[in-house]
């Protein structure tokens, strides 16, 4: 298969525009194989309903065309949200920024070598973050604004259904990190293109990855949380969640809810409830031993953090901050404060800035500078002898280079890890774990093979990398990943690369090391789960 | 064809003027836009060497202080310097075309410094300096000229063969990106030979200055330099039309959007703009946008198409 696809093979009739196999990835580091994990064939019903045209994966799951006029029906429908896209009435969250991308980029690739993906996939062509953006550019130079001599200015596209099907497919391919936006020396945003493909699907053609929409912020907007926890639910799985880890760390506490007046409200990612109850209970531990003024909030959509509409829908976005915004107004809290999800605080600390219209500007915070705070101020005892394990801190994208929040997170881990050691590179020039924009969510049509041989291998490298001096299963180490979405994708790929039973390596947050090292809490708060 | 000439210099910095003015009024007149920028933001002062960011801080809406536009130039000013002067993006994470971009951008530094001189010169001139303009206005107008002129042939032949010969960057080059640069080369090769064998001091070029900054038209007879002139205003007409209008766009992708950091704080037009954009008509054709009924930004995102209805909930 190709690897060194031009910008037309896009609209080509051909099974799929590119593939990755296995030998062309990016080597990591030995000792130990980790060649990568076998693509499966998608099944034939699956390409059947859907274009599956990209490669070997399937994530958007765009119905196939039947009919001739289906074909141009998708044409069309792409055409006319690519006109609204282009409208201060449609678009005004992002126009200035799509339109100066659109037109000032000098396709001189500097972004290239910044995406993990394009490395980890060997350079495949259609990771370099220019060849969807290229493809976009093209289309609306040429069919949107009607360029005078476009084909001479911009080049050209041919434009059918294929190119439509595989453009939205590969705005799919992108974990918009916008670490190529960082390196461009103009200042193009490539990885906002990806974002406003996603757009014009899902609010145009009303396409979108069912765990992102159906399953994601629908669901939200329906029960409360994505992960269908309705409020009874939710509020029952916290207080299991208080009695089992009440019990085990011998220290008593219960989570407060929906208490007026508190001074913070904290809003979690609810999956760190279903898959990560350690993160709640830390927290809770936390926030009760330092006395805090706190609450939890059992209002729709207010006990779950996460804003899938920040990776494919304005609208979505705006209708889930509103409602995070309306739950803190309504118990009058001073503030909100985010716990460990990355997309939950860029979403309503940076990009809600400008959509919380006056009487809904509540104060918002990351949780990182107050435990921070918490940490240093004395309050709470600490023996950073039970965190003298290799310890490395993984930035989540959006807190770090999209937010500026380095120093907190580092100052706690310093404080209580006596064998911290940073990946390289770290902060605002870290690297996506590869679960970034909804994909650790997502474990269908080879999206887990993806993220672990392509997505996630840079971070992966730089994980083994932080570990060099103690490689192997004698010694026990620990990837800080404080946020939920980082954890779910690094978790699964500790599991297809079988990391805990051959190098010790486990993940969590910053909150679990902080409940590890206090002693008032029993010891081994943090498990490696062969003990 | 002198006064054709004249009236082609003219045309050329009229349509350069008014297609950069036009492109920043258009840029300026968009909507407030959703805050989406990338650290490290040079104005948030000792943080930016780390790329912090006031979020840092608890209760950080208590500390944070707007700066003035003025203070907020001057902090993002060393980095924006650095990277127009030096192309220092360019030479972290594309070292290779450095070496054949940087010759480039800045043989056009020169030529604009070169120009500027021309004028000052001209001025000069004008006023009647005895001996036409002082000498260092003269000695830098020769140093830089030529200097100019040599290095924009030599980046742009690299760029040309960069585009040429990198199967990465040629797939991306549209046939306007060879005729730029062949454009660029031949403007330059053709100054270069004017002023070796036509107008080694620049005096023809600076006489041809004064009559453009005079209106006074003095004819030129020399047909080389009448090309050199044409082939010029044609360059200078045609930056603001292309993506090279970066030249100056670029302030605003910069400080506008990667560095546009500002709260929502106590800011009563922010504020008021947010309220006109929540106002603005929705048309997404998509079933969970398009409700009958609602219309606007504010209606649509403060509908919850899926939330149970009071009724039911009873």
């Amino acid at each position: 298969m190709k690897k060194n696809i031009e910008i037309n093979d896009i609209s080509k009739d051909t099974p799929t525009l590119t593939n990755v196999s296995i030998d062309d990835l990016m080597p990591l580091p030995g000792p130990g194989d980790y060649k990568g994990i076998e693509w499966k064939e998608l099944s034939d019903d699956l390409k059947s309903e859907y274009a599956c045209i990209l490669d070997n994966s399937c994530i958007l799951q765009i119905p196939n065309p039947k009919t001739k006029e289906d074909e141009d029906e998708l044409v069309n429908k792409f055409l006319s949200g690519m006109r609204k896209l282009f409208t201060k009435e449609n678009n005004w969250t992002f126009l200035a920024m799509l339109d100066t991308t659109m037109e000032h980029c000098a396709k001189c690739n500097t972004c290239s070598d910044a995406c993990h993906l394009y490395e980890a996939s060997g350079q495949n062509e259609m990771y370099r973050p220019n060849y969807r953006s290229e493809v976009f550019r093209r289309i609306y130079k040429n069919y949107i604004k009607k360029d005078l001599f476009g084909s001479f200015r911009n080049g050209d596209i041919d434009l059918n259904w294929r190119t439509i099907a595989r453009l939205g497919e590969l705005a799919y391919r992108c974990n918009v990190c916008r670490r190529c936006a960082q390196t461009c020396p103009i200042g193009v945003d490539n990885a906002l293109v990806a974002r406003e493909i996603r757009k014009i699907f899902s609010q145009e053609l009303g396409i979108a990855p069912p765990e992102l929409h159906d399953k994601g912020s629908m669901l939200q907007l329906s029960t409360g949380s994505s992960t269908g926890m309705t409020q009874m639910v939710v509020r029952d799985n916290v207080d299991f969640i208080d009695e089992d880890f009440s019990e085990e760390t011998g220290f008593e506490f219960k989570t407060p809810w929906d208490v007026e007046g508190a001074d913070i409200l904290l809003i979690h990612n609810a999956g760190e409830i279903m898959a990560w109850p350690e993160n709640i209970a830390a927290f809770s531990i936390i926030f009760e031993a330092a006395g805090l003024s706190w609450t939890l909030s059992s209002d729709l959509a207010a006990y779950d953090g996460i804003n899938y509409g920040v990776f494919y829908d304005d609208v979505q976005f705006a209708r889930t901050a509103l409602l995070q915004a309306m739950a803190a107004k309504k118990l009058g809290v001073k503030k909100i404060v985010l716990g460990e999800c990355g997309h939950a605080h860029k979403a309503l600390t940076v990009i809600a800035d400008r959509v919380l219209p006056e009487g809904l500007k509540i104060p918002r915070e990351s949780c990182f500078p107050i435990l921070r705070d918490i940490v240093m101020s004395g309050k709470i005892k600490f023996d950073p002898r039970r965190n003298n394990f290799p310890v490395t801190l993984h930035d989540p994208c959006n807190v770090t280079r999209l937010m500026g929040i380095i120093k907190p997170q580092r100052e706690i881990v310093q404080k209580l890890c006596p064998q911290f050691r940073e990946m390289h590179p770290h902060g605002p020039n870290n690297y996506c774990c590869g679960g970034g924009s909804g994909y650790a969510i997502m474990s269908r049509n080879n999206i887990p093979q993806w993220r672990s041989n392509i997505a996630g291998r840079k971070k992966l490298e730089q994980i083994l990398n932080a570990f060099s001096d103690c490689r192997g299963p004698e010694t026990k180490k620990y990837v800080c990943a404080p946020c939920s979405n980082c954890k779910g994708q690094i978790r699964d790929m500790f599991e297809q690369y079988e990391l805990l039973e051959k190098e010790q390596l486990t993940y969590s947050g910053v909150v679990e090391l902080i409940v590890n090292a206090m002693v008032d809490v029993n010891p081994g708060y943090i498990k490696w789960e062969m003990e | 064809m002198s006064t054709l000439i004249y009236v082609v210099a003219y045309l050329s910095i009229i349509v350069f003027l008014a297609a950069a003015i036009k492109k920043i009024i258009d840029y300026k007149k968009k909507p407030i836009h959703v805050r989406w920028e990338l650290y490290p933001v040079p104005h948030e002062g000792e943080r930016a060497a780390y790329g912090g960011s006031c979020l840092e801080d608890v209760d950080w809406w208590q500390k944070y202080k707007k700066l003035s536009a003025t203070k907020e130039l001057m902090m993002d000013l060393p980095v924006m310097i650095q990277e127009i002067l030096f192309l220092k993006a360019v030479w972290e994470h594309n070292r290779r075309l450095w070496y054949v971009t940087y010759p480039f951008h800045l043989g056009l530094y020169l030529m604009i410094s070169f120009i500027g001189l021309l004028f000052l010169g001209a001025i000069f001139q004008l006023a009647g300096y005895s001996g036409g303009s002082p000498a260092i206005i003269i000695a830098l107008t020769n140093l830089l000229g030529p200097m100019s002129f040599i290095l924009v042939i030599c980046g742009a032949t690299g760029l040309l063969h960069r585009r040429l010969n990198d199967s990465g960057l040629r797939k991306y080059s549209s046939s306007s990106h060879f005729f730029n640069l062949g454009l660029f080369i031949f403007t330059m090769a053709i100054s270069f030979l004017t002023w070796l064998f036509l107008d080694p001091g620049f005096t023809m070029a600076r006489t041809f200055m004064a009559g453009l900054i005079s209106f006074g038209l003095t004819p030129v007879s020399s047909p080389l330099f009448l090309f050199q002139v044409l082939l010029a205003s044609l360059v200078i007409a045609y930056i603001p039309l292309t993506h090279m209008s970066h030249l100056f766009m670029k302030y605003f992708l910069y400080h506008d959007i990667r560095w546009g950091d500002a709260v929502n704080i106590n800011s009563p037009e922010t504020d008021a703009k947010i309220g006109v954009v929540l106002n603005y008509p929705v048309s997404w054709a998509a079933s969970h946008i398009d409700i009958q009924g609602k219309t606007t930004w504010a209606e649509v995102a403060t509908f919850n198409p899926v939330a149970e209805p009071e009724t039911a909930k009873e």
